[in-house]
């Protein structure tokens, strides 16, 4: 661990801060479901999210040899350059967190890589055609098919269950969405901390203090990991209420087919060689089921926000990324300058959002476009059903209220 | 720029049949099981559907473990 300069310090915190957020920005993706429809209780899922992100950090052998899967030419790239990526993608990360839209947190990272790369060695650095195979392509093709299959299984699910009550299934359905959203959470670990092992290792061959080709010191597994973890156990409750609660309403069987579509699309994609993000296919997933109800409705202003940021991603993050590069270029202090800036920008985004804060505990209190004036009002003064299903109890002891600081949203009543 | 129209179609066609396929199998098992309690309350044992609903957990089972040879490997 000798000679780590300045620089390289910096670099190696602020891909473990990536990594941070990439936790709790896409815990989400595996517990969303499993916390709206009730099946664990927030805190619990989060915290088996977290372990299982951890045990997934350390299950493969088989780091991340390149950090941008060929989109940017690597070779010779500066310690700088990665600094500036990073810096682009943990800002879009914490702003689509703020906004409470999920976003991949890969598809940052490649857009802070891009931007820095061009703004560093032209736009030559940048591979245009795997961008369209391995981003934009990817992106249209995950949400399809994990709505689609989610879609149908919802259909399934539902017509064979019709004839057993809803007290006899529950339990099932509860232990088979724990059991897919386990899965999606071991996946996240395996492919994501190493993606932060990647590029501490990449940062550490740049600065000379391991040779080319060797893998990741055990303190970079294990920092990645915890970082990952931790990050997780956070819980980024803004993305969770808008994938659990936001995009549709979702019933046990509904989160069940979602987050088994969701698991089996990561898994076959990665493995038959067309990566596919586990953000875009949970969220695709989500609203496949959504649809697959009778009488599911997707809400289509929501699910329209959280596209314009998907295809936002990658030139925000990039833009970003590539006005830090034009600091860090500038020399010692433009480094620190960028340094600073990304902390200030934190910060503000982090106070902003104080304003209405999310929580573990008004995860599932709906503030959203369809809890309406009228809808609340009138929960407010209906007594329950008395028949609830017995998740209902664990799902909402509250009933929302109307929510006075929430912004008037144009697309509301 | 070349496009791997294969390796789409193959996630595509994978991810539909096999998530259709352990979402309709688990929800078999979900439904036998609840036979039993039906049955027994009648004091009747419903051993085939019991059995069915095992077969269906294990098949299901089978994929989840498939599932993490596959993260491992």
């Amino acid at each position: 661990m000798e000679h780590i300069t300045l620089l390289l310090g910096i670099v190696i915190v602020t891909a473990l801060v990536f990594d941070f957020t990439n936790g709790f920005h896409d815990t989400a993706n595996a517990m969303a479901t499993t916390i709206s429809t009730g099946a664990l209780k927030p805190k619990t899922a989060v915290a088996m999210s977290a372990v299982l992100n951890l045990v997934g950090a350390f299950l493969s052998v088989e780091v991340a040899k390149t950090i941008s899967g060929g989109l940017i030419n690597e070779e010779g790239i500066r310690t700088e350059v990665i600094f500036a990526a990073l810096v682009g993608a943990i800002l879009w990360n914490l702003l689509t967190w703020l906004l409470g839209l999920p976003s991949s947190s890969s598809h940052a990272l490649f857009g802070g890589l891009i931007g820095a790369a061009v703004m560093s060695a032209g736009w030559s650095s940048v591979n245009g055609s795997t961008v369209v195979t391995k981003v934009l392509l990817p992106a249209i093709a995950a949400p399809l098919v994990a709505g689609l299959a989610a879609m149908l299984a919802t259909r399934l699910t539902y017509r064979i269950s019709k004839k057993a009550g809803e007290q006899a299934t529950s339990k099932g359905y509860r232990a088979g969405q724990i059991t897919s959203a386990g899965l999606v959470s071991l996946a996240h670990g395996t492919n994501d901390a190493q993606k932060t092992m990647g590029i501490i290792t990449l940062a550490l061959v740049t600065g000379g203090v391991i040779a080319p080709g060797s893998n990741p010191p055990l303190w970079v597994i294990v920092s990645a990991g915890i970082a990952i973890a931790l990050g997780t156990y956070l819980g980024g409750w803004r993305i969770i209420r808008t994938m659990g609660k936001g995009l549709t309403d979702l019933a046990p069987p509904q989160g069940f087919a979602a987050q088994t579509s969701a698991a089996t699309v990561i898994l076959a994609s990665s493995h038959l060689g067309f990566s596919l993000s586990t953000t875009q296919s949970c969220s695709g997933a989500v609203m496949g089921s959504g649809l697959g109800r009778k009488g599911g409705v997707v809400r289509w202003s929501t699910a329209t926000r959280m596209f314009v940021a998907w295809g936002l991603t990658l030139p925000a993050a990039g833009l970003v990324g590539a006005g830090a590069e034009f600091l860090t270029k500038q020399g010692t202090w433009g480094i620190i300058l960028t340094g600073a800036l990304l902390i200030a920008g934190s910060a503000v985004i982090w106070t902003l959002s104080r304003r209405q804060p999310v929580t573990v505990d008004n995860v599932n209190d709906v503030g959203g476009e369809p809890a309406g004036v009228v809808t609340t009002a009138i929960a407010a003064v209906t007594p329950p059903p008395a028949g609830t299903v017995a998740a209902a109890d664990e799902l909402k002891t509250t009933i929302p209220g109307p929510d006075a600081t929430e912004p008037a949203r144009p697309a509301t009543v | 720029m070349k496009i791997d129209w294969a390796a789409l179609g193959s996630v595509f066609g994978v991810s539909l049949i096999v998530t259709v396929a352990l979402v309709g199998l688990f929800t078999l098992g979900i439904v036998g099981l609840s036979k039993r309690e039906s049955a027994s309350a009648q004091g009747d044992t419903a051993t085939l559907a019991v059995t069915g609903a095992y077969a269906c957990f294990a098949a299901c089972a089978a994929a989840v473990a498939y599932g993490i040879y596959l993260i491992v490997a």
